[in-house]
């Protein structure tokens, strides 16, 4: 078996009577870009929660280059080079965009001379260096959700969790977005990602992960995702069953 | 602003020539509180952890240096760094308590009162540290129990108490602790996400805090010669130290003092002449007012207003 950089094995999680995350299995391999769909309550950013360490699991195991991860705290996930964004963007409003990203690059740069340095180079290549200066609540809603990959992305992960980070943006803030998360890929930093924005799952990732109520019920290559029998139920329902007979 | 801060700092020093008694022991309680709330900041403003409970290390402080003294006749210059010592040990336990089970907002704020209350209503019940009487301090004047016949010693010891912390809140600000705590105030989550451990911070927040609060209870005990369970461990004091960084503005260097020099003249001024003219309580109103008016108008404080109209 090839060493995959993240391995989940049968990861589950309920909270009270609903089985969010149910026996879930999958892998993401270095410099590997995997998508993780499915509908709305499907269970995906329970997934990230569990694999940042804001959700502890009922039972399984998520591994990070052969390390158990499971148990640890966000900010020792984070050290261990697992950084994620936020579906509903988090910035620290009062604080400056330069300062946000500051944050995340003090973890592997712990004087504050050489963060600033490293956090001005993420600016400059997610383009906010501009607004570095201005207090992250006064951004608009495209530039916050660039912020939230900005302070992902300063803490230098080996995997980068992005929630949605297409979400609401318009056609060119989706073009430039896909370019982003695919120069990052290019550097060596391997993305899992959740997405609705179909056109941006499929010419991002090289595998799909599909759930359903918590559960895989498929994986694969866009191609194969695209037309499966499963995959096409959940999203658009079962097929009605007295109109299919002919 | 350096140069501002140091050329105020040089006329505080030549003040007292000029001032009278009266006019002294003002500006001692300007200090004083600008220190305590100073103190506060450190956790309540930069990391956002609203304490209200802050009396209970000015009392713990204060008991320490005065049964120390008074009983074994160590000098209170030990004494209020035992103190220190022991408000932050209370600081620690209270801050485990509440940052390990994740209180937030109002419920850390019931348990800081409660962990006072339960200091002020013990302290009351046990006669060996004098119970509900507290305990009253025999004038010396001997410099080496904390007293001093010239009030001007005590004019300069509250001014290097306001310089010492607001000192260690300068250096917290700007280094990878005090943006910690900042990122913490503004979003814990988001924090630990980007690899913050919130938990270990709000602690180290906290025991700073109620540690220089502790010490400060040594001059309030020696200051005032006398100790009142009620007093030192009330929620009045702890709300007369959380008032001034409100006022001047929280998780700001100039706050907590800007916010002492606008509010102790006025305590009290008004405490005396409304007193006087048979008015108890008047100036507790005039708190009030002016904390509705600071509220409404400054929602951040007086000194982040006032530097907003500099820079235009």
């Amino acid at each position: 078996m090839s060493h995959a950089l993240l391995d989940v094995r049968g990861l589950s999680r309920r909270f009270g009577g609903l089985q969010a995350v149910r026996d879930l299995s999958f892998s993401v391999d270095e410099r590997e870009i995997v998508a993780l769909i499915g509908p709305n309550g499907a269970g995906k950013t329970t997934v990230f929660s569990l694999l940042s360490g804001f959700l502890a699991p009922d039972s399984g195991d998520m591994r990070l280059g052969g390390r158990s991860i499971v148990g640890r705290k966000p900010h020792e996930v984070c050290a261990l080079g697992v950084a994620r964004t936020f579906q509903i963007v988090r910035p620290f409003p009062k604080l400056t965009v330069l300062e946000n990203v500051l944050i995340g690059a003090l973890v592997r740069h712990p004087r504050r001379r050489d963060a600033e340095a490293h956090a001005r180079a993420v600016l400059d290549e997610v383009g906010l260096a501009a607004k570095a200066a201005q207090p992250a609540g006064t951004l608009t809603l495209s530039e916050r959700k660039r912020l939230e990959l900005s302070r992902a992305l300063a803490t230098e992960p080996r995997l980068l969790l992005l929630d949605e980070v297409m979400a609401g943006l318009n056609t060119t803030e989706v073009e430039r977005t896909l370019e982003l998360v695919r120069a990052i890929n290019a550097r060596g930093i391997a993305v899992l990602l959740i997405e609705h924005v179909m056109r941006a799952v499929m010419s991002l990732a090289s595998r799909i992960v599909v759930l359903n109520y918590g559960e895989r019920i498929a994986e694969g290559r866009p191609d194969e995702i695209a037309n499966d029998r499963r995959v096409i139920e959940a999203y658009l329902g079962e097929p009605d069953v007295d109109a299919a007979v002919p | 602003m350096k140069w501002a801060g140091a050329l105020a700092v040089l006329g505080l020093l030549a003040l007292p020539l000029t001032l009278s008694s009266y006019a002294l022991t003002i500006f001692i309680f300007i200090f004083f509180y600008a220190f305590l709330g100073q103190a506060w900041n450190i956790v309540g403003g930069y990391a956002g952890q609203l304490s209200a409970g802050h009396a209970a290390f000015v009392g713990i402080g204060g008991y320490t240096a005065a049964m120390l003294s008074i009983e074994h006749g160590v000098t209170p210059w030990i004494g209020m760094f035992a103190g220190a010592v022991l408000a932050g040990a209370l600081g620690a336990l209270i801050g485990y308590l509440g940052f390990r089970f994740g209180l937030r907002g109002f419920y850390f704020v019931l348990l800081t009162v409660a962990f006072a209350e339960v200091c002020r209503i013990l302290v009351s019940n046990i006669d060996a540290v004098g119970g509900a009487l507290g305990l009253y301090i025999t004038f010396t004047g001997n410099p080496r129990h904390f007293q001093f016949q010239d009030q001007r010693a005590y004019y300069y010891i509250a001014l290097a108490l306001m310089l010492l912390a607001t000192g260690i809140a300068a250096l917290i600000e700007r280094r990878r602790f005090g943006i910690y705590l900042r990122a913490i105030r503004e979003d814990e989550m988001a924090a630990e996400a980007a690899g913050v451990d919130a938990f270990r911070y709000k602690m180290f927040a906290m025991i700073v805090s109620s540690s220089l609060t502790g010490l400060g209870g040594t001059f309030y005990a020696f200051y005032l010669f006398s100790l009142q369970p009620n007093t030192v461990f009330g929620i009045p004091l702890s709300v007369e130290i959380i008032i001034r960084p409100i006022i001047g503005g929280t998780g700001t260097l100039v706050g907590p003092i800007l916010g002492s020099f606008i509010l102790t003249p006025l305590g009290e001024l008004s405490r005396h002449y409304l007193g006087q003219s048979g008015l108890h309580g008047a100036h507790l109103v005039a708190y009030g007012l002016l904390l509705i008016a600071v509220v409404l108008f400054l929602p951040n404080g007086a000194y982040p207003w006032l530097r907003a109209r500099f820079r235009r």
